[in-house]
Protein backbone atom coordinates (compact mmCIF):
# COMPACT_ATOMS: atom_id res chain seq x y z
CA UNK A 1 0.00 0.00 0.00
CA UNK A 2 1.44 2.93 -1.20
CA UNK A 3 0.52 6.73 0.19
CA UNK A 4 1.93 10.01 -0.50
CA UNK A 5 1.76 11.16 3.20
CA UNK A 6 0.36 9.66 6.10
CA UNK A 7 -2.28 12.47 5.65
CA UNK A 8 -3.78 10.71 3.06
CA UNK A 9 -5.26 7.68 5.09
CA UNK A 10 -7.63 10.52 5.96
CA UNK A 11 -10.70 8.49 4.97
CA UNK A 12 -13.95 9.80 3.31
CA UNK A 13 -16.46 8.20 5.79
CA UNK A 14 -19.22 6.72 3.72
CA UNK A 15 -21.48 4.62 6.36
CA UNK A 16 -24.73 4.78 6.06
CA UNK A 17 -26.27 3.70 8.58
CA UNK A 18 -25.32 2.99 12.46
CA UNK A 19 -26.08 -0.48 12.81
CA UNK A 20 -24.03 -3.40 13.32
CA UNK A 21 -24.75 -4.28 9.92
CA UNK A 22 -24.49 -1.48 8.03
CA UNK A 23 -21.57 -1.36 5.07
CA UNK A 24 -18.63 1.21 5.74
CA UNK A 25 -15.94 1.95 3.41
CA UNK A 26 -13.04 3.88 4.74
CA UNK A 27 -11.92 5.54 1.23
CA UNK A 28 -8.57 7.80 1.10
CA UNK A 29 -8.93 11.17 0.17
CA UNK A 30 -6.24 10.91 -2.52
CA UNK A 31 -4.25 8.15 -3.95
CA UNK A 32 -1.24 8.80 -6.28
CA UNK A 33 -2.28 7.91 -10.00
CA UNK A 34 -0.68 3.69 -10.51
CA UNK A 35 -0.51 3.06 -6.86
CA UNK A 36 -1.84 0.13 -4.96
CA UNK A 37 -4.22 0.38 -2.29
CA UNK A 38 -6.63 -0.97 -0.05
CA UNK A 39 -9.42 -0.06 1.68
CA UNK A 40 -10.98 -1.28 4.95
CA UNK A 41 -14.20 -2.11 4.77
CA UNK A 42 -17.38 -2.89 7.96
CA UNK A 43 -20.50 -4.01 8.20
CA UNK A 44 -21.37 -7.53 7.08
CA UNK A 45 -22.98 -9.35 4.05
CA UNK A 46 -22.32 -8.12 0.16
CA UNK A 47 -22.27 -5.34 -1.56
CA UNK A 48 -21.28 -3.09 -4.36
CA UNK A 49 -18.77 -0.24 -4.81
CA UNK A 50 -18.94 1.79 -8.31
CA UNK A 51 -16.03 4.00 -8.77
CA UNK A 52 -17.22 6.54 -11.41
CA UNK A 53 -15.41 10.03 -12.82
CA UNK A 54 -14.39 11.27 -16.05
CA UNK A 55 -11.12 9.63 -16.09
CA UNK A 56 -12.47 5.99 -15.23
CA UNK A 57 -15.55 3.41 -14.20
CA UNK A 58 -15.32 0.06 -12.24
CA UNK A 59 -17.13 -1.91 -10.34
CA UNK A 60 -16.27 -4.11 -7.38
CA UNK A 61 -18.14 -7.10 -5.03
CA UNK A 62 -17.51 -6.48 -1.96
CA UNK A 63 -17.84 -8.61 1.04
CA UNK A 64 -18.47 -6.33 3.85
CA UNK A 65 -15.82 -6.84 6.93
CA UNK A 66 -12.92 -7.42 4.61
CA UNK A 67 -10.49 -5.11 2.81
CA UNK A 68 -10.52 -4.32 -0.50
CA UNK A 69 -7.73 -4.36 -2.85
CA UNK A 70 -7.13 -1.99 -5.67
CA UNK A 71 -4.18 -3.29 -8.04
CA UNK A 72 -1.46 -0.57 -9.45
CA UNK A 73 -3.49 -0.09 -12.62
CA UNK A 74 -6.69 0.04 -11.34
CA UNK A 75 -6.99 3.52 -11.40
CA UNK A 76 -4.50 5.16 -14.15
CA UNK A 77 -6.09 8.23 -14.64
CA UNK A 78 -5.82 11.24 -12.48
CA UNK A 79 -9.03 12.79 -11.92
CA UNK A 80 -11.93 13.22 -9.29
CA UNK A 81 -13.84 10.34 -8.44
CA UNK A 82 -17.39 9.49 -6.90
CA UNK A 83 -17.58 6.23 -5.08
CA UNK A 84 -21.29 4.73 -4.23
CA UNK A 85 -21.84 1.52 -2.19
CA UNK A 86 -24.60 -0.31 -2.73
CA UNK A 87 -25.18 -2.84 -0.04
CA UNK A 88 -28.79 -4.19 0.32
CA UNK A 89 -31.39 -1.15 -0.37
CA UNK A 90 -29.24 1.31 0.70
CA UNK A 91 -26.50 3.27 -0.60
CA UNK A 92 -23.71 5.26 0.41
CA UNK A 93 -21.58 7.82 -1.79
CA UNK A 94 -17.89 9.57 -1.51
CA UNK A 95 -15.68 10.89 -3.18
CA UNK A 96 -11.60 11.03 -3.98
CA UNK A 97 -9.00 12.21 -6.14
CA UNK A 98 -6.56 10.17 -7.82
CA UNK A 99 -3.33 12.80 -8.34
CA UNK A 100 -0.57 12.63 -10.91
CA UNK A 101 2.81 10.88 -10.19
CA UNK A 102 5.91 11.85 -11.40
CA UNK A 103 6.69 13.20 -14.39
CA UNK A 104 7.74 10.55 -16.78
CA UNK A 105 6.79 12.22 -20.47
CA UNK A 106 7.81 15.13 -22.30
CA UNK A 107 5.46 17.03 -24.71
CA UNK A 108 8.04 19.32 -26.51
CA UNK A 109 6.64 22.00 -29.25
CA UNK A 110 9.50 23.99 -30.24
CA UNK A 111 8.46 26.75 -32.68
CA UNK A 112 9.87 27.44 -35.81
CA UNK A 113 11.51 24.13 -36.81
CA UNK A 114 13.37 26.63 -39.22
CA UNK A 115 14.13 30.21 -38.76
CA UNK A 116 17.22 33.15 -39.49
CA UNK A 117 20.14 33.05 -37.89
CA UNK A 118 21.05 35.63 -35.06
CA UNK A 119 16.85 36.81 -34.14
CA UNK A 120 16.67 37.64 -30.70
CA UNK A 121 14.21 35.56 -28.90
CA UNK A 122 13.11 33.94 -32.37
CA UNK A 123 13.06 30.14 -30.95
CA UNK A 124 10.06 29.29 -28.57
CA UNK A 125 10.07 26.11 -26.10
CA UNK A 126 7.16 24.91 -24.17
CA UNK A 127 7.02 21.47 -22.45
CA UNK A 128 4.02 19.96 -21.16
CA UNK A 129 4.80 17.37 -18.35
CA UNK A 130 2.93 13.95 -17.85
CA UNK A 131 3.40 11.16 -15.60
CA UNK A 132 3.44 7.50 -17.39
CA UNK A 133 -0.56 7.00 -17.38
CA UNK A 134 -0.49 10.78 -19.54
CA UNK A 135 -1.91 12.65 -16.30
CA UNK A 136 -0.55 16.47 -16.58
CA UNK A 137 2.10 16.50 -13.28
CA UNK A 138 1.35 19.03 -11.92
CA UNK A 139 4.00 19.56 -8.79
CA UNK A 140 5.96 22.42 -9.88
CA UNK A 141 9.74 20.51 -11.59
CA UNK A 142 12.49 23.00 -12.86
CA UNK A 143 12.66 22.24 -16.36
CA UNK A 144 15.57 22.46 -18.22
CA UNK A 145 16.06 24.21 -22.09
CA UNK A 146 19.62 23.85 -24.05
CA UNK A 147 19.45 25.01 -27.33
CA UNK A 148 23.28 23.87 -28.89
CA UNK A 149 24.53 24.99 -32.46
CA UNK A 150 26.96 23.42 -34.35
CA UNK A 151 29.86 25.17 -33.10
CA UNK A 152 29.36 24.09 -29.79
CA UNK A 153 27.57 27.13 -28.15
CA UNK A 154 25.06 26.06 -25.63
CA UNK A 155 21.90 28.72 -24.59
CA UNK A 156 20.54 27.08 -21.54
CA UNK A 157 17.93 28.28 -18.93
CA UNK A 158 16.11 26.70 -16.22
CA UNK A 159 12.21 27.35 -15.59
CA UNK A 160 10.27 25.71 -13.39
CA UNK A 161 6.80 24.19 -14.31
CA UNK A 162 3.69 26.10 -12.88
CA UNK A 163 0.54 24.01 -13.78
CA UNK A 164 2.84 21.02 -15.11
CA UNK A 165 3.94 23.33 -17.97
CA UNK A 166 7.64 25.60 -18.55
CA UNK A 167 8.27 27.70 -21.52
CA UNK A 168 11.31 29.72 -22.69
CA UNK A 169 12.65 31.99 -25.70
CA UNK A 170 15.92 31.22 -27.16
CA UNK A 171 17.86 33.51 -29.36
CA UNK A 172 18.79 31.82 -32.83
CA UNK A 173 22.68 31.25 -32.93
CA UNK A 174 24.76 33.77 -35.31
CA UNK A 175 26.23 30.47 -37.24
CA UNK A 176 23.96 29.18 -39.49
CA UNK A 177 22.97 25.40 -39.24
CA UNK A 178 20.93 23.03 -36.96
CA UNK A 179 20.89 23.61 -33.57
CA UNK A 180 19.66 20.86 -30.76
CA UNK A 181 16.95 22.57 -28.74
CA UNK A 182 16.85 19.90 -25.83
CA UNK A 183 14.69 19.93 -22.44
CA UNK A 184 14.77 17.88 -19.77
CA UNK A 185 13.54 17.18 -16.40
CA UNK A 186 15.34 14.92 -14.22
CA UNK A 187 16.47 11.74 -16.46
CA UNK A 188 13.75 12.70 -18.72
CA UNK A 189 14.36 14.45 -21.84
CA UNK A 190 13.20 15.24 -25.48
CA UNK A 191 15.12 16.86 -28.18
CA UNK A 192 14.12 18.65 -31.55
CA UNK A 193 16.05 19.88 -34.34
CA UNK A 194 15.90 23.39 -35.51
CA UNK A 195 17.36 24.52 -38.40
CA UNK A 196 18.88 28.09 -38.35
CA UNK A 197 19.46 29.29 -41.97
CA UNK A 198 21.41 32.30 -43.14
CA UNK A 199 19.33 35.62 -43.66
CA UNK A 200 19.06 38.12 -45.76
CA UNK A 201 22.31 39.12 -48.44
CA UNK A 202 24.13 41.62 -46.67
CA UNK A 203 25.47 43.47 -49.57
CA UNK A 204 25.34 42.62 -52.97
CA UNK A 205 28.59 43.20 -55.26
CA UNK A 206 29.25 42.84 -58.96
CA UNK A 207 31.60 42.91 -61.57
CA UNK A 208 31.33 42.92 -65.46
CA UNK A 209 33.77 41.82 -68.50
CA UNK A 210 33.02 42.12 -71.56
CA UNK A 211 32.70 38.72 -73.82
CA UNK A 212 32.03 38.80 -77.06
CA UNK A 213 28.74 40.58 -77.83
CA UNK A 214 27.86 40.37 -74.43
CA UNK A 215 28.70 41.32 -71.00
CA UNK A 216 29.45 38.78 -68.36
CA UNK A 217 27.92 39.74 -64.61
CA UNK A 218 29.32 37.87 -61.58
CA UNK A 219 28.39 38.43 -57.67
CA UNK A 220 31.28 38.23 -55.12
CA UNK A 221 30.13 35.48 -52.91
CA UNK A 222 26.96 36.44 -51.31
CA UNK A 223 26.72 36.42 -47.45
CA UNK A 224 24.23 38.14 -44.63
CA UNK A 225 25.65 40.15 -42.10
CA UNK A 226 26.47 37.17 -39.95
CA UNK A 227 28.81 35.94 -42.92
CA UNK A 228 27.06 32.82 -43.39
CA UNK A 229 27.17 32.30 -47.18
CA UNK A 230 23.14 32.44 -48.20
CA UNK A 231 21.89 29.61 -49.87
CA UNK A 232 22.41 28.20 -53.32
CA UNK A 233 19.23 28.38 -55.18
CA UNK A 234 18.11 31.98 -53.99
CA UNK A 235 17.68 34.54 -56.51
CA UNK A 236 19.44 37.04 -57.99
CA UNK A 237 18.11 39.53 -60.53
CA UNK A 238 20.09 41.61 -62.92
CA UNK A 239 18.62 44.58 -64.53
CA UNK A 240 19.94 46.35 -67.71
CA UNK A 241 18.02 49.85 -69.02
CA UNK A 242 19.14 50.73 -72.48
CA UNK A 243 17.56 53.18 -74.06
CA UNK A 244 14.60 53.07 -72.50
CA UNK A 245 13.98 49.47 -72.45
CA UNK A 246 14.58 47.44 -69.46
CA UNK A 247 15.64 43.43 -69.59
CA UNK A 248 15.59 41.35 -66.19
CA UNK A 249 17.34 37.69 -65.64
CA UNK A 250 16.22 36.19 -62.40
CA UNK A 251 19.29 33.72 -61.80
CA UNK A 252 20.03 31.36 -58.91
CA UNK A 253 22.95 31.52 -56.62
CA UNK A 254 25.34 28.81 -57.17
CA UNK A 255 28.27 28.12 -55.28
CA UNK A 256 27.98 31.23 -53.29
CA UNK A 257 28.06 33.59 -56.75
CA UNK A 258 25.33 34.61 -59.15
CA UNK A 259 26.33 34.87 -62.49
CA UNK A 260 24.53 35.87 -66.10
CA UNK A 261 25.23 37.20 -69.55
CA UNK A 262 23.83 40.26 -71.02
CA UNK A 263 23.51 41.53 -74.35
CA UNK A 264 26.53 44.21 -74.46
CA UNK A 265 25.19 47.79 -75.15
CA UNK A 266 27.36 50.93 -74.87
CA UNK A 267 25.43 53.01 -71.81
CA UNK A 268 23.31 50.38 -70.35
CA UNK A 269 22.87 50.86 -67.26
CA UNK A 270 22.76 47.38 -65.09
CA UNK A 271 21.95 46.58 -61.58
CA UNK A 272 21.63 43.92 -59.53
CA UNK A 273 19.50 43.03 -56.72
CA UNK A 274 18.01 40.37 -54.15
CA UNK A 275 14.87 39.92 -52.19
CA UNK A 276 14.87 43.88 -51.11
CA UNK A 277 18.41 43.86 -50.80
CA UNK A 278 20.09 45.84 -53.60
CA UNK A 279 23.38 45.54 -55.43
CA UNK A 280 25.92 48.40 -57.07
CA UNK A 281 25.24 49.74 -60.31
CA UNK A 282 27.51 49.61 -63.85
CA UNK A 283 27.33 51.91 -66.58
CA UNK A 284 28.74 49.50 -69.44
CA UNK A 285 31.32 51.46 -71.84
CA UNK A 286 32.69 48.49 -73.92
CA UNK A 287 34.72 47.57 -70.91
CA UNK A 288 36.77 50.57 -71.44
CA UNK B 1 -26.99 19.70 -26.90
CA UNK B 2 -27.31 23.12 -26.72
CA UNK B 3 -24.75 25.77 -25.95
CA UNK B 4 -26.33 28.16 -23.18
CA UNK B 5 -27.66 30.71 -24.67
CA UNK B 6 -25.48 32.83 -21.79
CA UNK B 7 -22.07 31.98 -23.98
CA UNK B 8 -23.11 34.33 -26.54
CA UNK B 9 -22.69 37.10 -23.65
CA UNK B 10 -19.13 36.37 -23.64
CA UNK B 11 -18.61 37.49 -26.79
CA UNK B 12 -19.10 41.14 -25.61
CA UNK B 13 -17.42 40.42 -22.11
CA UNK B 14 -14.37 42.76 -21.56
CA UNK B 15 -11.35 41.83 -19.55
CA UNK B 16 -13.38 41.97 -16.66
CA UNK B 17 -14.55 39.52 -13.98
CA UNK B 18 -17.96 38.25 -15.17
CA UNK B 19 -20.49 36.76 -13.50
CA UNK B 20 -23.41 35.24 -15.41
CA UNK B 21 -26.05 33.17 -14.36
CA UNK B 22 -28.39 31.39 -16.91
CA UNK B 23 -32.03 31.53 -16.60
CA UNK B 24 -32.32 28.34 -18.52
CA UNK B 25 -29.58 26.36 -16.91
CA UNK B 26 -28.79 28.02 -13.38
CA UNK B 27 -25.07 27.12 -14.03
CA UNK B 28 -23.19 30.07 -13.01
CA UNK B 29 -20.18 31.16 -14.80
CA UNK B 30 -17.33 33.22 -13.59
CA UNK B 31 -14.27 33.99 -15.66
CA UNK B 32 -10.96 36.16 -14.18
CA UNK B 33 -9.51 38.89 -16.35
CA UNK B 34 -7.56 37.41 -19.02
CA UNK B 35 -5.45 40.76 -19.30
CA UNK B 36 -1.96 39.27 -17.56
CA UNK B 37 -2.17 36.03 -18.56
CA UNK B 38 1.15 35.43 -21.22
CA UNK B 39 3.14 34.68 -22.67
CA UNK B 40 1.25 35.35 -25.52
CA UNK B 41 -1.83 37.88 -25.43
CA UNK B 42 -4.91 36.75 -25.44
CA UNK B 43 -7.06 38.39 -28.30
CA UNK B 44 -10.71 39.46 -27.63
CA UNK B 45 -12.07 36.79 -30.37
CA UNK B 46 -9.84 34.12 -28.19
CA UNK B 47 -11.07 34.96 -24.70
CA UNK B 48 -14.96 34.68 -25.59
CA UNK B 49 -14.08 31.56 -27.87
CA UNK B 50 -12.27 29.40 -25.54
CA UNK B 51 -14.69 30.13 -22.57
CA UNK B 52 -17.78 29.22 -25.17
CA UNK B 53 -16.07 25.92 -25.91
CA UNK B 54 -14.69 25.12 -22.85
CA UNK B 55 -18.56 25.07 -21.39
CA UNK B 56 -19.53 23.51 -24.47
CA UNK B 57 -17.26 20.90 -23.78
CA UNK B 58 -19.12 19.74 -20.39
CA UNK B 59 -22.81 19.79 -21.92
CA UNK B 60 -20.93 17.30 -24.86
CA UNK B 61 -19.31 15.22 -21.56
CA UNK B 62 -22.66 15.05 -19.89
CA UNK B 63 -24.56 13.82 -22.83
CA UNK B 64 -22.17 11.43 -23.75
CA UNK B 65 -21.98 9.82 -20.74
CA UNK B 66 -25.73 9.92 -20.49
CA UNK B 67 -25.79 7.90 -23.13
CA UNK B 68 -22.64 5.92 -23.24
CA UNK B 69 -21.96 7.69 -26.74
CA UNK B 70 -17.95 8.44 -27.03
CA UNK B 71 -18.79 9.73 -30.50
CA UNK B 72 -20.27 12.68 -28.88
CA UNK B 73 -16.85 13.58 -27.32
CA UNK B 74 -15.65 14.27 -30.63
CA UNK B 75 -16.83 17.93 -31.01
CA UNK B 76 -14.78 19.27 -28.34
CA UNK B 77 -12.36 16.76 -27.24
CA UNK B 78 -9.06 15.16 -28.85
CA UNK B 79 -6.33 13.85 -28.32
CA UNK B 80 -5.25 12.37 -24.29
CA UNK B 81 -8.45 13.72 -23.33
CA UNK B 82 -10.38 12.04 -26.04
CA UNK B 83 -8.94 8.71 -24.98
CA UNK B 84 -9.72 8.62 -21.79
CA UNK B 85 -12.96 9.74 -21.92
CA UNK B 86 -13.89 7.49 -24.38
CA UNK B 87 -12.34 4.71 -22.91
CA UNK B 88 -14.44 5.40 -19.40
CA UNK B 89 -17.40 5.54 -21.40
CA UNK B 90 -16.65 2.30 -23.08
CA UNK B 91 -16.30 0.84 -19.34
CA UNK B 92 -19.81 1.99 -18.08
CA UNK B 93 -21.05 0.17 -21.04
CA UNK B 94 -19.20 -2.77 -19.82
CA UNK B 95 -21.19 -2.65 -16.34
CA UNK B 96 -23.96 -1.27 -17.79
CA UNK B 97 -24.49 2.27 -15.99
CA UNK B 98 -24.87 5.78 -17.33
CA UNK B 99 -23.66 8.93 -14.97
CA UNK B 100 -24.55 12.41 -15.60
CA UNK B 101 -22.43 15.27 -14.58
CA UNK B 102 -24.89 18.67 -14.33
CA UNK B 103 -22.40 21.75 -14.28
CA UNK B 104 -23.82 24.26 -11.55
CA UNK B 105 -20.90 26.76 -11.50
CA UNK B 106 -17.98 27.11 -12.86
CA UNK B 107 -14.98 29.88 -11.98
CA UNK B 108 -12.59 30.32 -14.95
CA UNK B 109 -8.77 31.40 -14.56
CA UNK B 110 -6.97 31.33 -17.84
CA UNK B 111 -3.61 30.36 -16.66
CA UNK B 112 -1.30 29.95 -20.08
CA UNK B 113 -1.23 30.97 -23.71
CA UNK B 114 1.17 29.37 -25.62
CA UNK B 115 4.03 31.83 -27.44
CA UNK B 116 2.86 30.35 -30.84
CA UNK B 117 -0.92 30.28 -30.08
CA UNK B 118 -0.89 26.62 -29.74
CA UNK B 119 -2.35 25.71 -26.42
CA UNK B 120 -4.49 27.39 -23.59
CA UNK B 121 -4.66 26.21 -20.13
CA UNK B 122 -7.56 27.21 -17.98
CA UNK B 123 -8.20 26.43 -14.33
CA UNK B 124 -11.89 25.76 -13.48
CA UNK B 125 -13.45 25.79 -9.66
CA UNK B 126 -16.27 23.90 -10.45
CA UNK B 127 -19.48 22.45 -8.80
CA UNK B 128 -21.59 19.69 -10.75
CA UNK B 129 -24.08 16.91 -9.47
CA UNK B 130 -22.78 13.11 -10.63
CA UNK B 131 -25.98 10.79 -11.13
CA UNK B 132 -24.83 7.07 -11.54
CA UNK B 133 -27.66 5.28 -13.18
CA UNK B 134 -27.97 1.33 -13.67
CA UNK B 135 -30.82 1.04 -16.58
CA UNK B 136 -33.80 2.87 -14.62
CA UNK B 137 -32.29 2.61 -11.14
CA UNK B 138 -30.65 5.28 -9.70
CA UNK B 139 -27.71 4.34 -7.56
CA UNK B 140 -26.33 7.28 -6.30
CA UNK B 141 -25.70 11.03 -6.51
CA UNK B 142 -23.04 13.10 -4.74
CA UNK B 143 -22.26 17.38 -5.37
CA UNK B 144 -18.89 17.73 -6.00
CA UNK B 145 -16.89 21.05 -5.51
CA UNK B 146 -13.19 20.47 -6.97
CA UNK B 147 -10.81 22.15 -9.61
CA UNK B 148 -10.26 21.14 -13.38
CA UNK B 149 -7.14 21.68 -15.25
CA UNK B 150 -8.08 21.57 -19.01
CA UNK B 151 -5.70 22.37 -21.92
CA UNK B 152 -7.11 23.45 -25.23
CA UNK B 153 -5.90 23.76 -28.68
CA UNK B 154 -7.40 25.41 -31.81
CA UNK B 155 -8.61 23.13 -34.73
CA UNK B 156 -10.28 24.48 -37.75
CA UNK B 157 -13.59 25.37 -36.21
CA UNK B 158 -13.15 25.09 -32.26
CA UNK B 159 -10.85 25.21 -29.33
CA UNK B 160 -10.47 21.67 -28.13
CA UNK B 161 -9.64 20.12 -25.07
CA UNK B 162 -6.63 17.98 -24.75
CA UNK B 163 -5.98 17.68 -21.41
CA UNK B 164 -8.94 17.16 -19.20
CA UNK B 165 -8.11 16.46 -15.16
CA UNK B 166 -9.98 16.62 -12.01
CA UNK B 167 -9.06 16.76 -8.53
CA UNK B 168 -6.84 19.62 -8.95
CA UNK B 169 -5.55 21.07 -6.03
Amino acid sequence: MRFRTPFLFALALLAYSVSAQSPQLHFPQRVEAGAAFSIPTSGSGAATLYIVGPGGALRRKIQLGTSLAFGADDLPNAGHYTAVLVGGSSTQSGQFDVVPSKPGRLSFLAKPSRLPVNRATGISGVVYLFDRFGNLALDPQPVSFDLSDGSGRTQSRTQASRNGVAWVRMDSAVKAGPATFQASVANVREKRIVQQVPGDPCSIRMTARASDQKVVLETDPIRDCSGNAVPDGTIVSFTETYQGSQSTVDVPIKRDVARTELPAHNGAVISVASGIVMGNEIRWNGGL
Amino acid sequence: MTIRSKLSSLLVVPALAVLLLSSTSQTAVHVEPMDSVGPRPIEAQTRSSIIRDYLAAWQCLNQATLQNRPDLLDPYFVGQARQTLGETIQAQQNLAIRTTYQDTSHNIRVVFYSPEGLSIELLDDIEYDVDVHAGQQALGSSHVQTRYIAVLTPTESRWKIRVFQGGVS
